[in-house]
């Protein structure tokens, strides 16, 4: 339990870091830790084909198409960063407060539900999963790394020189 | 065995960054001609049974993810010529060889990914494998980094998310009805008639998303200019095989595994496919920058092959598919040819270009070739898909799309017949009369994909039985 704590506290901080970074990179990089604590609720939830490809698509492909995009854009300039995470923090000063207010609210009303689980005999093991049964997966995630890391180096190495 | 496809240009790509030497950067184009030489020969000669054996460590391995039927090969073959052509024409036009040697990096890993997308027999994967080449293309298009480049990148990547989240909902829905993402449990669930309407929405959702990915109207505002503003090697690949690979193809295995959702389903293909080829073959008469009027024109032809999906017959089938494999060889040539063009003169803009038929008969000769098989002549090889695909309307009693598909390809000889007009007959053009033929390696490509359109049409009851007849057996 205190695990799931734990781990709600990372994702709830990770999630406000996306909403309050001022720099892309950072945003990207909270976003993919949010959904690094999503996969890990569900696989604790015994979902791991749903943790799988929460892990597959937002921690993995999602942040490389964002962090290859990132690389298109012009970096904020120092000066003006800190003009910027002030006014975001303004703007979403309620947000901490208005998600508190919510997750009281939906600890009550979701209490008395009883959420589903994987009938029995389903493949809950993780690494089983990951590594047997979506094993091509990986290995196309790995090539989507390689080819990030091959645009980055193009775009920005290239961007360097001029 | 079917593993490396995918395995063998993964592992050239690490092999030649760990000989990092400037040696090694200047022949490193050429293991990449080698690798799709080996890749054409191997659909060609080596029988399908023995190509999906799955004895051996790298048959055993991935056996289950990865699978091959006569359209894979087909889909195979298409994508080792269109790569062959695409790096020879980046071996002779990128001058720095630093960036010679990283276009050849990411076009070994769109390789791997769109023989992976071919091959794989999982929805998910299938997904997976499709961004590897949406990514790819991304840094690709933006090579030269100047405004028109990285903004048609952008538009690339914001419209390609998009249809990433229709194939995600896709997905969702067919693991929600399904309990897996294989295609064989979503062809099971999608036979129980409880399951029909959200079958339905699953295939529309995907079929928006496909759409997307390969061009077709209203969702193609990427495609003219991505495919204008990337090097011409690069124009090859994305009009030549990425557009099919990561757009058609997909939609036929989920029209093929679902059964099509029914007759709405084939009515909006149908719909949509005939919109894409009278408003392709429309906005390629009134441009002026040859890539322009090349990119349009690959949308008018990517509405061919959906039409003839949406009969939803044999016929239809085979006549898409034949298309896709003429169009990957004509469209590839014809890039080939402005690549030349654009080499030689320095300019894309057919109103500067005039006469170039004399003093570049090779280009000249050949774009001929490629524009009397994309207009249907006969008995060039696009005639006979475009004859298969009339004929596969016809029979379904879709008369007027039948009469569509006849009337955009007397449009598409004429802006054609404009194309040749301005840029290779009539008088010289000032400024071109020091223009030579293109270096002989340039051209290579040109001449083998204009030989591959003759032979294909001469001998094309021979293809027809060997590679395109085996591909009606996939039907369900």
């Amino acid at each position: 339990m205190n695990l799931i704590l734990a781990m709600l506290v990372i994702l709830i901080v990770a999630a406000l870091m996306v909403v309050f970074s001022s720099r892309l990179l950072m945003g990207a990089i909270s976003l993919a830790v949010t959904s690094i604590m999503v996969t890990l609720l569900m696989f604790k939830l015994n979902s791991p084909f749903a943790a799988v490809f929460e892990l597959s698509i937002c921690a993995g492909l999602i942040t490389v198409i964002f962090i290859t995009t990132i690389s298109f854009v012009k970096p904020v300039a120092e000066e003006d960063l800190l003009e910027i995470r002030k006014r975001r923090i303004k703007k979403y000063m309620a947000l901490p407060v208005i998600l508190i207010i919510a997750g009281v609210v939906m600890s009550f009303v979701i209490k008395p539900m009883i959420l589903a689980l994987p009938a029995t005999g389903q493949e809950t093991n993780f690494a089983n999963v990951l590594w047997n049964l979506r094993q091509v997966d990986i290995l196309g995630q790995a090539i989507i790394l390689l080819v990030g890391v091959f645009g980055i180096v193009v775009l920005f190495k290239e961007g360097q020189k001029k | 065995m079917l593993a490396l496809f995918v395995l063998i240009p993964l592992a050239g790509v690490l092999i030649l960054n760990l000989l990092r030497f400037d040696f090694i950067k200047k022949i490193a184009c050429w293991f990449g001609v080698l690798l799709t030489l080996a890749q054409i020969g191997f659909v060609l000669f080596v029988p399908l049974d023995l190509m999906a054996s799955q004895s051996g460590f790298f048959g055993r391995y991935f056996a289950s993810n990865f699978t091959m039927d006569s359209l894979s090969k087909l889909m195979i073959l298409a994508i080792g010529i269109v790569v062959f052509a695409a790096i020879m024409i980046g071996q002779f036009t990128y001058s720095d060889d630093t960036k010679r040697f990283n276009f050849l990096n990411l076009i070994l890993l769109a390789l791997a990914g769109m023989n992976g997308i071919v091959m794989v027999s999982d929805i998910f994967s299938l997904y997976v494998f499709i961004e590897i080449v949406a990514v790819a293309s991304f840094v690709l298009i933006s090579t030269y980094k100047d405004k028109l480049a990285l903004e048609s990148t952008f538009k690339y990547i914001v419209l390609s998310i998009t249809a990433t989240v229709f194939i995600l909902l896709s997905i969702a829905i067919f693991m929600l009805i399904s309990g897996n993402t294989s295609f064989a449990s979503i062809g099971d669930a999608a036979k129980n008639p409880g399951n029909s309407t959200l079958v339905v929405i699953a295939v529309c959702l995907f079929i928006c998303g496909a759409f997307t990915k390969g061009g077709l109207v209203p969702f193609h505002g990427w495609l003219p200019d991505a495919h204008s503003s990337a090097p011409s090697s690069i124009s090859i690949l994305l009009s030549g095989v990425v557009i099919k690979v990561t757009g058609i193809y997909p939609l036929i295995r989920i029209m093929n595994i679902t059964g099509g959702g029914g007759e709405p389903v084939k009515n909006i293909l149908l719909f949509i496919g005939a919109l894409s080829i009278v408003v392709g073959a429309l906005a390629s008469l009134g441009q002026n920058d040859i890539k322009r009027m090349l990119a349009f024109s690959s949308v008018s032809q990517m509405g061919y092959i959906v039409i003839a999906i949406g009969t939803g017959s044999a016929l239809g089938l085979a006549g898409a598919v034949f298309h896709i494999l003429n169009h990957a060889i004509f469209k590839s040539q014809l890039f080939a040819n402005a690549a030349a063009v654009e080499k030689q003169t320095g300019t894309r803009e057919m109103d500067k270009l005039g006469g170039l038929a004399l003093k570049m008969p090779v280009t000249g000769g050949t774009s001929i070739v490629a524009m009397l098989s994309i207009s249907g002549i006969p008995p060039l090889a696009g005639f006979w898909s475009k004859l298969l695909i009339i004929v596969a309307l016809w029979q379904g009693a879709h008369y007027t799309y039948a009469f569509i598909a006849v009337v955009a390809s007397v449009i598409t000889l004429a802006y054609f017949l404009m194309l040749q007009r301005k840029v290779f007959f009539g008088k010289l053009a000032q400024g071109l009369e020091n223009v030579k033929e293109a270096k002989f390696g340039l051209v290579l490509p040109a001449l083998i994909l204009a030989l591959l359109t003759i032979l294909i049409g001469i001998f094309f009851p021979l293809v027809y039985n060997k590679l395109i007849l085996p591909i009606q057996s996939i039907l369900k």
